[in-house]
């Protein structure tokens, strides 16, 4: 749950990107942390392991400006998405506000897609969330993969894949390139603000 | 979580007469999501606070899964030293943690002193 801050006026919520293995997850966390420098006050933190794949978490925090008199910052996680890795996803998780999945188009990484939602799944109910109310995005990244010529997979099967159940906002998008990374970011700040002002009432 | 005015003045009052008072440079009281929910310096600061908060948090996270590992429930205190800065992490309660920044002018077993009395001192303010 989002901290508040009454007395410095501050509200501090987070957004984790959750997805498999290689998926782009920190590839959208560093195009964001390029192109909206001015509302990043720190250096974005990596916690790598020697061959580049995150180990722990990326973070940087993202500064939303005043709303309703509250300095809103979303603090922005990744999480490593290979499977091993499934005790430091739940640590990344705790408390989490809102969650962008990343799915990989690639048609070959389909079932790794269906592996880690349901994951996901499993891991928010650890802390007593569901799926079905968090504040969620699913990105289908990589659809820029198909220029170079491989094979991807089509929207309709990746919304039956993974947002059959859910029916939440999706997004195509190559975070390589920048497309709709920006705007999967406003769409899960969005949400989350007004799920977090929903509780507040 | 949601501590009114008088709760945050009083943890604040509570670091800095204790803490930042003895010689602490940075403390900062977060919660185990990296929030950070209080922080006080001595003047002299300019750490990344937000990003230090997510990886204390992390790293007690990650410290509690090694100690069930060993057969232990937690371990409840945690220090780096380095070669002039140092920090220690307190748990204060299953949600919060204590985060200290100190130099080598300060002793740890002082500061460990101190602390136990910081935590009673919060316990209280929290459960007010």
């Amino acid at each position: 749950m989002a901290f508040i801050n009454l007395k410095d006026k501050v509200i501090q919520a987070k957004v984790v990107y959750y997805g498999p293995g290689r998926c782009g997850k920190t590839t959208n966390l560093e195009y964001v942390y390029d192109k909206c420098r001015t509302q990043v006050n720190s250096e974005m933190v990596t916690v790598k392991t020697q061959g580049d794949r995150t180990l722990f978490f990326d973070f940087f925090p993202f500064d939303m400006g005043k709303i309703s008199g509250y300095d809103v910052k979303i603090q922005l996680y990744t999480v490593p998405g290979q499977v091993k890795y499934n005790s430091t996803r739940r640590l990344v998780l705790k408390g989490v506000d809102g969650v962008v999945f990343v799915a990989d188009s690639a048609a070959d990484r389909r079932n790794k897609n269906i592996i880690s939602i349901r994951n996901l799944e499993e891991n928010l109910q650890l802390y007593n969330k569901n799926i079905r109310e968090i504040p969620l995005v699913i990105q289908y990244n990589k659809r820029d993969l198909e220029k170079q010529g491989i094979e991807i997979l089509d929207i309709e099967t990746l919304d039956n894949d993974l947002n059959a159940e859910f029916k939440v906002p999706t997004f195509e998008a190559s975070a390589v390139e920048g497309t709709n990374v920006v705007l999967t970011l406003k769409k899960i700040i969005y949400l989350t603000m007004s799920s977090l002002e929903k509780q507040l009432k | 979580m949601i501590l009114g005015q008088k709760q945050l003045d009083k943890i604040h009052e509570t670091l800095t007469e204790n803490l930042i008072g003895s010689g602490v440079q940075n403390v900062m009281l977060i919660d185990t999501a990296g929030n950070v929910i209080a922080s006080i310096n001595d003047g002299n600061e300019t750490i990344d606070l937000y990003s230090l908060a997510a990886l204390a948090a992390a790293n007690f996270g990650a410290m509690s899964c090694m100690a069930r590992i060993v057969g232990e429930d937690e371990f409840s205190l945690l220090f780096h030293k380095g070669e002039k800065e140092n920090i220690y992490f307190c748990k204060v309660n299953e949600e919060l943690l204590l985060v200290n920044v100190f130099n080598n002018q300060i002793s740890l077993g002082f500061l460990r002193l101190k602390m136990s009395k910081v935590v009673e001192e919060l316990l209280e303010v929290l459960a007010s």
